[in-house]
Parts: C-alpha cells; sequence; structure tokens
C-alpha cells in the first residue's frame, strides 16, 4: 500500500504539520459554509491557512449530477504555507457525484469519508455512474470511512418541529461536528456563528447546533478512525494580530481605507458579476464609512457614475469581471482624458465571453494594460494572495489620486474567494497621501490642465466659485484644457499622458528577488499564481537547486531595475494561468531575455508539483 | 458674498466660440437655459452640466458653470454620480433623441425611473445631426437619409411616453421657436424636486429642416398645438374655440367651453400616456407643456438618508475598526 503522507491508523503520532481536507457535496448541501466555518476555527486556533471554493456557476444545478457539486478545500497547518494543497488528505463526499468528481485529487492513502445514506442506485445513477464507486474498485488505496449521515441527522433530530426535508439540510453541520472531532477543534466559534446567522430562526440555529454536537459525539464512528489528529498554531507567523480575510474582503476594506489614507470617501458604481460582486456587497455595508455605493443598470453605468463622483471629489470605484471590463473600455478611456482618480477592480474569471464565471483565470492582463483605443495608458497592478489585495487597493489608490489617472486593480476568482490569514495593519505605519483640492484660484489663473512634478493636473471639486471649467472626451488644449483639434497638441498631449503613467515607476519599488541574487533560472509571477510558485521555489531549492523568484505586483508601468536582474540568471520562466500574456509583455519590454512560458489555462491553479516539475524540466537540460 | 450676487445671462456665456451651424435650433434652447437659469438664485459654480455625445452634448462648453462633456449615451450615469456624490449641485443634462434613447435609451430609463434629482432637456431633431444625417429612433417612418435611402421602417419612440413608463416623476415638451413657452416650461423643471424630463422640439436646419414645422411653425402652432397646464382647460386653436375632452381612454375635440381641466398629477400616469399618444393622430392637436409632474422619493436623497443613518447608528468608521474587527487571534 501506498505510504500516506501524514494521515491513517497506521501512524503512531497524532500531531500534523498540516492537513487538507475537500468538503464536496451538491450544490444545495452548504459544502462553501461548511468548509468556511471549519476555516474560521482553523483560523481562531492559530493555524495558517489557505482556502480553494471551488463551486459551479449554476446556484442549484440538477441535484445529485456531477456539474452540480461543489467542494471546498481547506488546508491549514503549524507551518507558512503558501496554496490550499495539491491533494486533499481526506475528502468529504456528501453524494456519488461530489466522489466520482473529487477522488482523483485525493492523496494516495487518504481518508474518504462517504455518506452512504446518499449512495441509493438512484443517486448513482443521477450522477451519471454505471457501476457504485464503493464497491467498483474506485476506493482502492483510500482508507473509506462510510456514515449514513442522512439517517444520523434525523435521528440526531427527532423531535424536532423542522420538516423532515428541512433536517436534511442540517447534513453538513453533523459533518462538520464530525471533522472538528477528528481534528481536535472546538465547536464554539460556529455555535456562536450559527446563532447569530439564524437569530430570527431559532429553531434553526438549534437543530444545526443540535447537528454539530451529533457529529462531534458519534462515538460508534470515531471508532472508525481509531485517532484523533491535530494540527498545532502556527508559530512561524510574524507577530501581530491576524484575521481571516477573502480576497474580495480585503481589496474592499483596501479601498476605503486607501480613500482614508488620501481624505477621501469612496463612491462605488458597480454592477453585479461573478466572481466581483462580494466587492460591491461589503462596500454597501460600509456606509458608516462614509461609503457611496450604487447598483448600477450595467457594467458602463457602473464606471460612468463612478467617474462623475471622482468628478465631484470621491474616489470613484467600480469592481468587475472580465466581461464588464470589455464594457467598461470606453469609460477608461474618458477616465485617462479627463485625468481624474478612480480605481477599476477586474476580478479575473475563465473567458473568453461569459467562460467560466465561477472558475479562476489570469487572461485580463493584456486587455488591462492595452484594452481600449487609442493610445490609453492606465497604470495596472495585480495581487498576488487573499491578503495582498488590502495593500494592492491601498496602493492602486495612492497612485489614483497621485496621479490623476484611472488604475486598474488584478484580481481573480483563486484570490477574490480564497481565505488566509491576514495580519492587520499598523494605522500609523500606513502610507499617507492626503489630497489637495485646488480650492481657489491660483497665481497666475487657473488652468485645469497645468502639471505638477508628477504631471498630475489639478483636482477641482465642482461647488469651488471660481474655478468653473468644463472638462470632456475631445482632445484638450495642454494647460487651458479648451477642446482643440491642433495636431501638434494632440501629439503633445498623447505622450504627456504616457509619459505621466510611465513616471509611476518612479514611485515603486522594485521587486525583491526571492532566493539567490542570481543562478540557473528565476521565475517570474504575477497575480495568484504567487502561492505555487513560492512553493516551488521553496521545495526546489531545498533539493540544492539555484531557483530563485520575483512577483510583479506593478504589471504597469514596470518597474525599474528587471533588465539587470533578468540578466543574471540563465534562464527566466513564466507560469501563468493564460497562453503567456506576461511573456509576451516581457519579450516586447525586455528584448535582451529569453523567457520561457508555462501556461494552464483550466480554470484551475497551478499545483505545486506542476511548478516543481516544470522547473527540475528546465534545469535538467 | 459672490455667492448672494444675482446672476446675469452674460454670467453664464462661457469664453468659447459656440459651434453649432447657422439657424440651429440649439442656440434659442442655450439662450434660454441662460435665462431661466441666471433668475434661479444659484450661484454658477453650483451648477453642473452633463452631456453625452451629439450636437447637442457641445451645449456644456457654452455655460460658464462646471461641465462634463462624457461619452456617447452616457450622461445619465455620470449625472447620477456627481448628483450622488454631491446633492448641493444643481444638476443639468443635456442629450439628444440619438445619445438619449438610442445608444443611452437604457440610462435615460434608469435615471427617470430612480426620480434622482436631475433636470433633463432632451433635445429631439429626429436626425443625427453630428454624424451628418442619419435616421434616429425619433425619425418617423418612411424618413429617407443616408442610412435609409427607401425610406426608414424603424418604428419611432415617442419620448414622452418613454419618460411616462419609465415613471418619470416630471416630463414636459417644448419647441425652440417658443421662446416664452420654452422659458416656463425650463423654470417648471428647474422648481420639480426628483429628475425631470424636458423633450424640445428642435430643427436641425441642415438634416431635417421643418421635420416639425406641421405643429410648431408659428403661424400654424396655436391650432395644430394643445399646451397641457396643470389646472388649466385644455384649449387650443388662434381663437381658443376649441378643447380636448377626455373620455375614457379617448380625447375628443370639443367646443372651448366643454374642455377638461389638465391635470398632471393623477395616480395613474394614464392620462398623460393617453395624451402623449395623440402624436401619431394627424387630427389632433400635438399636447406640448406639462404632461405629468408628481412628487416621489428621490434617489439620492434616499441614498444620503442611508448612510447618514449608518453613520447615527453605528458612529463614523474608523480606520482602526475596518481593520480590527470579527474573530481575531494574536501571534506572539
Amino acid at each position: 500500500m501506498t505510504q500516506t503522507r501524514n494521515l491513517g491508523a497506521d501512524l503512531p503520532s497524532q500531531q500534523f504539520e498540516n492537513v487538507v481536507i475537500r468538503f464536496a457535496g451538491d450544490s444545495g448541501d452548504g459544502m462553501q459554509i461548511t468548509g468556511s466555518q471549519f476555516t474560521h476555527t482553523a483560523a481562531l486556533l492559530g493555524n495558517d491557512l489557505a482556502t480553494f471554493p471551488d463551486f459551479p456557476a449554476e446556484i442549484r444545478a440538477p441535484a445529485g449530477t456531477q456539474p452540480g457539486v461543489s467542494g471546498f478545500q481547506v488546508r491549514f497547518s503549524s507551518s507558512d504555507i503558501h496554496t490550499p494543497g495539491d491533494r486533499p488528505d481526506v475528502l468529504v463526499a456528501m453524494n456519488p457525484a461530489a466522489l466520482a468528481v473529487n477522488i482523483k485529487d485525493l492523496a494516495p492513502g487518504g481518508i474518504v469519508i462517504i455518506n452512504t445514506g446518499q449512495f441509493a442506485e438512484r443517486d448513482i445513477a443521477k450522477a451519471g455512474l454505471k457501476s457504485n464507486p464503493m464497491t467498483d474498485g474506485t476506493l482502492a488505496g483510500f482508507r473509506k470511512i462510510e456514515i449514513d449521515i442522512n439517517d444520523r441527522v434525523k435521528r440526531a433530530l427527532e423531535g424536532s418541529p423542522l420538516s423532515p426535508k428541512d433536517i436534511q439540510r442540517c447534513k453538513n453541520f453533523y459533518t462538520l461536528g464530525l471533522m472538528y472531532w477528528l481534528y481536535s477543534r472546538p465547536l464554539d466559534a460556529t455555535v456562536v456563528w450559527l446563532k447569530d446567522k439564524f437569530s430570527k430562526k431559532p429553531e434553526l440555529a438549534e437543530a444545526n447546533i443540535k447537528a454539530l454536537t451529533a457529529g462531534f459525539n458519534a462515538g460508534d464512528i470515531h471508532e472508525l478512525f481509531q485517532n484523533r489528529y491535530e494540527v498545532a498554531a502556527c508559530t512561524t507567523m510574524p507577530p501581530g494580530t491576524y484575521r481571516n480575510i477573502t480576497g474580495n474582503e480585503a481589496a474592499s476594506i483596501g479601498l476605503v481605507a486607501g480613500a482614508e489614507l488620501a481624505g477621501l470617501k469612496v463612491f462605488i458604481g458597480s454592477y453585479p458579476i461573478t466572481p466581483a460582486s462580494s466587492i460591491l456587497e461589503q462596500l454597501a455595508s460600509y456606509k458608516h464609512y462614509g461609503v457611496v455605493s450604487f447598483q448600477a443598470e450595467d457594467e458602463i453605468a457602473a464606471i460612468c457614475s463612478a467617474i462623475g463622483a471622482s468628478y465631484t471629489g470621491y474616489l470613484g470605484v467600480t469592481s468587475t469581471s472580465g466581461p464588464g471590463m470589455a464594457l467598461k473600455g470606453e469609460g477608461m478611456g474618458l477616465a485617462v482624458s479627463l485625468e481624474l482618480p478612480l480605481v477599476i477592480v477586474d476580478v479575473q474569471r475563465g473567458g473568453p465571453s461569459t467562460g467560466l464565471p465561477t472558475k479562476t483565470e489570469q487572461a485580463d492582463l493584456l486587455q488591462a494594460i492595452f484594452g481600449r483605443n487609442s493610445e490609453a495608458p492606465i497604470p495596472v497592478l495585480a495581487a498576488a494572495t487573499p491578503s495582498d489585495a488590502f495593500e494592492c487597493a491601498v496602493e492602486a489608490v495612492r497612485i489614483a489620486v497621485q496621479y490623476m489617472t484611472p488604475v486598474i486593480l488584478l484580481s481573480d476568482g483563486y484570490i477574490a474567494n480564497g481565505a488566509e490569514p491576514w495580519r492587520l495593519p499598523e494605522i500609523d505605519k500606513l502610507p499617507r497621501f492626503a489630497v489637495k483640492f485646488l480650492g481657489e484660484v491660483p497665481e497666475g489663473g487657473y488652468l485645469p490642465y497645468a502639471r505638477d512634478d508628477k504631471r498630475a493636473r489639478p483636482w477641482v471639486k465642482p461647488g469651488t466659485p471660481g474655478l468653473e471649467h468644463r472638462i470632456g472626451g475631445l482632445e484638450k488644449a495642454h494647460l487651458t484644457g479648451h477642446i482643440s483639434y491642433d495636431p501638434e497638441n494632440h501629439d503633445f498631449m498623447v505622450r504627456m499622458r504616457a509619459a505621466k503613467v510611465a513616471g509611476v515607476r518612479d514611485t515603486i519599488p522594485t521587486p525583491p528577488v526571492v532566493g539567490d541574487a542570481q543562478g540557473d533560472l528565476l521565475v517570474v509571477g504575477w497575480g495568484s499564481t504567487y502561492g505555487s510558485i513560492a512553493s516551488a521555489v521553496e521545495i526546489t531549492r531545498a533539493k540544492g537547486q539555484r531557483v530563485s523568484r520575483l512577483h510583479l505586483r506593478h504589471l504597469w508601468p514596470l518597474p525599474a531595475g528587471l533588465d539587470e536582474i533578468f540578466a543574471r540568471f540563465k534562464a527566466i520562466l513564466i507560469p501563468e494561468m493564460n497562453l503567456g500574456q506576461l511573456a509576451r509583455l516581457l519579450r516586447s519590454e525586455y528584448p535582451r531575455h529569453d523567457f520561457i512560458s508555462y501556461s494552464k489555462v483550466q480554470g484551475q491553479p497551478f499545483k505545486t508539483f506542476e511548478l516543481t516539475n516544470k522547473i527540475e524540466s528546465i534545469l535538467e537540460k | 458674498m459672490a455667492e448672494t450676487q444675482a446672476l446675469t445671462k452674460k454670467d453664464l456665456k462661457s469664453d468659447q466660440d459656440v459651434r453649432w451651424c447657422p439657424g440651429c435650433g440649439d442656440y434659442a434652447i442655450l439662450n434660454s437655459a441662460q435665462g431661466i437659469l441666471a433668475g434661479l438664485g444659484i450661484p454658477k459654480h453650483k451648477m453642473v452640466f452633463v452631456s453625452g455625445i451629439g450636437c447637442s452634448s457641445r451645449f456644456p462648453y457654452y455655460m460658464n458653470t462646471y461641465g462634463l462633456h462624457s461619452i456617447h449615451g452616457r450622461a445619465p450615469a455620470f449625472a447620477t454620480g456627481i448628483k450622488l456624490a454631491n446633492p448641493e449641485l444643481t444638476v443639468w443634462l443635456v442629450t439628444g433623441d440619438g445619445d438619449g434613447l438610442s445608444i443611452g435609451g437604457n440610462h435615460l430609463a434608469h435615471i427617470l425611473r430612480r426620480n434622482v434629482d436631475v433636470k433633463i432637456l432632451l433635445f429631439n431633431n429626429e436626425i443625427y445631426g453630428l454624424t451628418k444625417g442619419q435616421y434616429s429612433p425619433t425619425s418617423g417612418i418612411g424618413l429617407k437619409t443616408k442610412t435609409s435611402p427607401m425610406g426608414s421602417v424603424d418604428r419611432p419612440f415617442n419620448p414622452v411616453s418613454f419618460a411616462l413608463g419609465c415613471g418619470a416623476t416630471f416630463v414636459a415638451r417644448t419647441i425652440d421657436t417658443h421662446q416664452k413657452h420654452m422659458e416656463a416650461t425650463l423654470l417648471a423643471a428647474a422648481a420639480h424636486k426628483g429628475s425631470a424630463l424636458v423633450e424640445i422640439y428642435q430643427n436641425c436646419v441642415i438634416f431635417n429642416d421643418g421635420v416639425f414645422d406641421g405643429v410648431a411653425e408659428k403661424s400654424v402652432r396655436d391650432d395644430k398645438t394643445i399646451d397641457l397646464q396643470p389646472g388649466q382647460p385644455m384649449v387650443f386653436g388662434k381663437a381658443r374655440d376649441r378643447g380636448l375632452r377626455v373620455e375614457g381612454f379617448d380625447v375628443r375635440v370639443a367646443p372651448a367651453e366643454s374642455a377638461d381641466t389638465w391635470r398632471a398629477d393623477t395616480p395613474s400616469a394614464g392620462p398623460a400616456f393617453v395624451m402623449s399618444q395623440l402624436d401619431a393622430d394627424p387630427t389632433m392637436p400635438r399636447p406640448i407643456g406639462l404632461f405629468r409632474r408628481v412628487a416621489a422619493p428621490i434617489f439620492n436623497e434616499g441614498v444620503h438618508a442611508q448612510v447618514n443613518a449608518a453613520i447615527a447608528k453605528k458612529g463614523a468608521g474608523k480606520l482602526r475598526d475596518l481593520f480590527y474587527t470579527g474573530d481575531m487571534w494574536e501571534v506572539s
């Protein structure tokens, strides 16, 4: 039998450094809640953690079918981790479809917990399976724990006022209780959450708490495992106060914080789109921070309203995903021409067109940098991890207000929904970049398109006496901002806008090379490939390979110093969840270097082993 | 203080040369707007003119106020953002039949539905002017243009019916050549709390000259139009001898003394809609004036009431609370 990595009854130790669990069930089975609650409790116990929710675009695909399977993977650890793990050590499968979809990922020798209450012949047929995976050899090499969760929940909630159907909806909390027992976790945080969530429906809170407790106390099941496991708190994380955070939460908080650091209030004009909607939702709940949130009639109105708000002196923000980015293109061009601050958050998803709404991808990079008519330069940055979305949002606001420009912040579905511990910032260490609005006619007269040392024009709030002026999308004369069709002026203004955005380079750092300053291979990444790259480089370095890595936060303009860094490595590898967009960009910007593109466009993040294999195959040559 | 000084029409003229075609109806509209705005007692730095793209949308450049000439069809979205961000500003929006009803139809519908406190001037010339003469969403069936050489087969929008269908709280129609009526209509719009849509019949001398002559030309105007004014009998004609009676969903011409009194604030927009549909009947006078004027909750006020209520309830948010909230743990 294959040796299990870190789990199994034959292992004497109950302590593990890290564990990966995947909860999988029907879209209506509450797997996302189950996973989030497990994550929440792990965070409170001080584990480092990373999550990967993976769910279909349909809210409730036909029950029991493979397209309707929803999964949530959580990795929790007593040491620093960068990814939610390549393979689960434990798979919880609530029905045959969930088992069929996920079993191929389970680590050899891993535990699979199966809800046999959902394994009748018709359930197997619904999953499109020709035979019962419990008996047809599918589970060979795994430890199989069979539990009729349907029946157990029914018995645990005997006498409950809930209908049989509602009782069955408590299955996920029974399962969660069982996993809490297995990994020696307390129930408290989830009990508190349930009481709060169902404060208006105490009978539902009570039933779910009962199910949770019953799962935790199911002694006869526990015998099947023979062991309980523990994962200690992570002590290698930098000291500080932490909370668990998803990428969209972090971006939302970062936008409000960034605005505050600029002395502004946020206006978000947005339109619901997966996987960006929760940014609008979160900001709508920040009204007491003075946030004005506006759910517009479409993507175009969303960005246009945000530009209107920026014109008025707010920090205009709009959030979207790829199809919405395409619609916002003309608005972005106007913001470039008006030279007003604006933050556009693009939470990328699989495309083109509607593509894979709930799956992740990094294929909007070139759209973000170049996807507008004419010469319309916009600074672009990308978050690397969920908590990094906070820092990137603050940085996006800084660039927007200091340079009077729209800024695009790229995130993706993996970052948006994934969670990790966030070390809370110390307030007095945050950067400050207070905006100074022009409040009166300056000496020499008011010129709407005069420029400061960053080539930024003055920001004037309508309502300021004496500074009435008109701006628009027609080309403007240098300084006065009047309509101008003069050929020389147009050439001048096109170059001026380009130079202004290129000038952002002066205020961004050269990203550090992690590993040795020179060597055989440099892995260059951007966005959410960060975790997989960091893990793969760690692993290959531990084997003695001369591999280093560099992660780009600023994609446009690119930071200074890259050319020199690239020159110090024999080869440069760029893994991306697209067909090599950064590689293409770097080839054109740094033509004297060769870049090896490694692309994967499956709607799924890179697995660490895929990257380690790639790195090793390059180094073997 | 400068703010309290009364403005003159001249104060509202910007230093930019007006570049509409000689004889364009836009000049008269600009002139009337500057005239009535000067008298509103609002300082010019508190006025913002927003527009989209098209001939009419050059309007903001000629107003010595704040102005934003945006992109095609989207002016309502910019205006909504401006009004939400700073409700203190007086926001006017200038659009045309192509900008407002074709590419921007969606946004126009939604600003009216929401009742954002923005005054909207829709210059209707039933043609695309700035792109040099293609049929528009208000062009009549059969209109021959460069893109409809055999005559348009595209059924037109009725801007007033459209606005009423959107739930607009103020809908009016006036005529570029009828200065007195236009000024009164613009003043009524300015006084309205909420979205106000004024359709202005505007003659394009180059590409659709005389399109409204049949009803709006001075010599026929009194006979061919009926001016709807709340509380006034619906009387028309040079001799003011004819009137309109509403019978069920029908409108009939009757002697002036038996004309009904017009009400623009009925619970249902039905009467206004019935009036707007008279356009299709060449035997009936064309209604102008005030179709609808009702009070309704104003979007920007509702949004800010919620922001204020949240601050009153939770206290003004502080950065520290933004970060240090929910379940946290310490690593030492």
